[in-house]
């Protein structure tokens, strides 16, 4: 196995409608042990099989760090997705036993920070939920700011307001709340680390207007949680291995290596640590790059593709694997 | 029965030595008749009985000798211990590693009981026995980094991960290999490494920050790098240069095989749960040059190895000035034969 991560034997102690659209899994060890201590911010890797499919996608945890006992996830139900949330909302029930993979955490806490400013948008609030325990734990300082488009969707905005009273704060776009980003950025202590969590325009558009407002790049923490999006079928031919392999519609370029017997190393599978960076040999078409690893130069030169989160379109494609 | 651990010194009288199955398990680090850097960096996991990796923590029969030297060490010099303040978390993951892996290995001479955050720790050799409270620095008498470090053989750097680099920002070092903590502290991987020679122009540190960077909880890795020492001396820092410096102009054709030791450090590397900072355990193993050629396999290979160095190697490792005598000495012991592959014993 080259995979980056050890494997965790664990069984769905509870599924919990949390609202319309999200469900929360809790899971323990099958072997009645307990879970390793993870950090805030850290994801686990859930190992999805569903008939002759796999699926391999990260959640992050939202359970206390210091609760060993069980970790939960929280998860959107995403219609026009791969199918993965999919899967969980309609097919994980209580009882099942899942591999999950060992806590990785690649959105960790600056522990220098005087105070943390933490911004979540929609399910990105699921980090934050660790987060916060485990500030609230050792005494950190720290204020919330959390936009959900309706009371009904907020997730967990009543059990975080009940938690932590005035340091969290509660945006919802159907009455027009807007998170006052310039005016929360201008008006914090020195020492101050801010953390963006969301869809990828309020990621951009918090770091934008944080660089506007002169913060140092290394105050500026932000985690990407798409998952790969689907798209159109493509083939590839794995130089080293000598084998031609097709990726359909709903499956990543990575899981199509695996289907095939190839085992890149990965962590994120989310296009953000780099770990299943694959070089090109020879093309004919377009990419389609999904990932936050490579740099703008990189994605423009050709050599180099991120099979965890990117896509083909064109006449032929190889790689070396 | 357990380790017998020996009574010695590695300052003034100098009366260190390895017992013959000690001797037999000592990490010798060239697999072929010729060095040079690489990043030989491999999953740190459980090896053979017998040999220094039948634990992932390895406490052996210099365990006190070398634990009364680090209290002397550090009653002269406390800043071979520093810990920045966003770093007592990571000392409390740290100190959880060290008393689970050294109670797992050694049951006869360590017990950890957990009961919630009430935790009693005892540690037969040294004679302690504490119950405190995980978590709660008022319960120990050091910061838990310290606490556990004067409790467990090696050298102990925690590194904060942060801004896709790796920051010194505590450690507990007192048998180094000619570097300091107090200088290098809240530096970043890069700044630390840069006296090294030939090893920037190979890229190797880019590599292995890289590789540093992304370890994983549950899969710690290792690497062995070594060096020479006069005298089975633990610590050889710049701090007390006065004192083992001069050693070097000591060695004489007679007094080689006592003197003269290989020095391997076993480096370790590990991602801590709480605070996903890394922590580098640094174990210093000593080994006389007359104890390494009762191996005949390992006293050929050192001597090919040692003649063959490149010079830039020699000089930064500061062999200079002895490394001629060495290398006549060994000779007497290498009748040319080849030597077969890998570390261990034929």
């Amino acid at each position: 196995m080259s995979a980056g991560t050890t494997k965790l034997n664990v069984t769905v102690t509870d599924v919990v409608a949390v609202n319309e659209l999200v469900k929360r899994f809790h899971f323990e060890r099958t072997d009645g042990g307990d879970l390793p201590t993870f950090s805030g911010g850290a994801h686990v890797v859930v190992e999805m099989r569903d008939g002759d499919k796999s699926r391999l996608n990260p959640y992050s945890l939202m359970s206390s760090p210091h609760n060993t006992r069980d970790y939960t996830i929280s998860v959107r139900r995403d219609d026009s997705g791969r199918g993965g949330s999919l899967f969980m909302h309609n097919h994980v029930k209580r009882g099942m036993e899942m591999v999950i993979s060992y806590p990785v955490n690649l959105f960790s806490l600056d522990l220098r920070a005087r105070k943390h400013l933490l911004v979540a948008g929609g399910i990105g609030i699921t980090p934050f939920m660790a987060q916060t325990a485990q500030l609230a734990g050792e005494g950190g300082n720290f204020e919330l700011h959390y936009t959900c488009r309706t009371p009904a969707l907020g997730t967990y905005a009543d059990v975080l307001h009940d938690r932590y009273g005035k340091r969290v704060n509660i945006y919802y776009d159907d009455t027009n709340e807007r998170l006052p980003l310039e005016r929360l950025l201008a008006s914090q202590p020195l020492g101050t680390h801010l953390y963006v969590c969301g869809p990828a325009g309020m990621i951009r558009w918090v770091r934008e207007t944080a660089a506007a407002h002169g913060w140092p790049d290394e105050t500026v923490h932000y985690e990407h949680f798409a998952a790969p999006q689907p798209g159109l079928p493509f083939d590839v031919t794995l130089a080293l291995s000598k084998l031609q392999i097709s990726v359909g519609e709903e499956q990543s370029l990575l899981e199509a290596m695996e289907a095939a017997g190839i085992d890149p190393p990965y962590l994120c599978r989310g296009g953000v640590c780099g770990q299943c960076e694959t070089n090109v040999v020879s093309y004919d078409g377009t990419f389609k790059h999904n990932d936050h690893w490579l740099t703008e130069a990189e994605h423009c030169s050709g050599k180099k593709i991120m099979p965890c989160v990117s896509r083909f379109e064109g006449k032929s494609l190889v790689l070396e694997r | 029965m357990g380790i017998n651990f020996r009574q010695e010194t590695f300052r003034d009288d100098f009366t260190f030595r390895n017992s013959p199955e000690f001797i037999r398990r000592f990490p010798f680090p060239f697999h072929e008749d010729a060095y040079m850097y690489a990043v030989n960096i491999e999953p740190h996991v459980q090896g053979p009985k017998g040999t220094v990796f039948e634990n992932l923590i390895d406490v052996d029969e210099h365990y006190v000798a070398e634990m009364q030297d680090r209290a002397k060490v550090l009653a002269e010099d406390p800043l071979r211990c520093q810990s920045l303040p966003h770093m007592t978390l990571a000392g409390w993951d740290l100190l959880e590693l060290l008393m689970t892996e050294q109670a797992k290995g050694y049951p006869e001479h360590f017990t950890l009981t957990r009961d919630g955050d009430r935790w009693r720790w005892i540690n037969r050799p040294l004679g302690i026995d504490d119950t405190f409270t995980f978590g709660d620095l008022s319960t120990l008498p050091y910061g838990p980094m310290e606490y556990i470090t004067r409790q467990s053989q090696g050298d102990f750097c925690i590194l904060d991960q942060r801004d896709g680099n790796l920051w010194m920002d505590a450690g507990m070092v007192t048998t180094q290999a000619d570097w300091s903590l107090d200088f290098d502290i809240g530096m970043n991987f890069f700044e630390w490494h840069a006296p090294v020679p030939l090893a920037h122009e190979k890229g190797i540190f880019t590599r292995a920050l890289k590789f540093l960077t992304n370890i994983q909880q549950g899969k710690p890795a290792r690497r062995l790098n070594w060096t020479m020492t006069i005298n089975p001396r633990l610590d050889t820092s710049p701090e007390n240069y006065h004192k083992w410096g001069p050693d070097r102009t000591t060695v004489t054709p007679d007094n080689v095989g006592d003197k003269v030791h290989l020095r391997v450090e076993l480096q370790s590397f590990w991602r801590l749960p709480r605070s996903n900072a890394l922590v580098f355990p640094i174990r210093c193993y000593l080994i006389k040059m007359e104890e390494l050629v009762t191996v005949p396999k390992w006293a050929r290979r050192f001597h090919r190895v040692l003649r063959d160095l490149p010079n830039e190697l020699v000089e930064y490792k500061g062999l200079t000035r002895y490394r001629p005598a060495v290398i006549d000495w060994l000779s007497k012991y290498d009748d040319g034969t080849p030597t077969s592959p890998g570390f261990t014993p034929d």
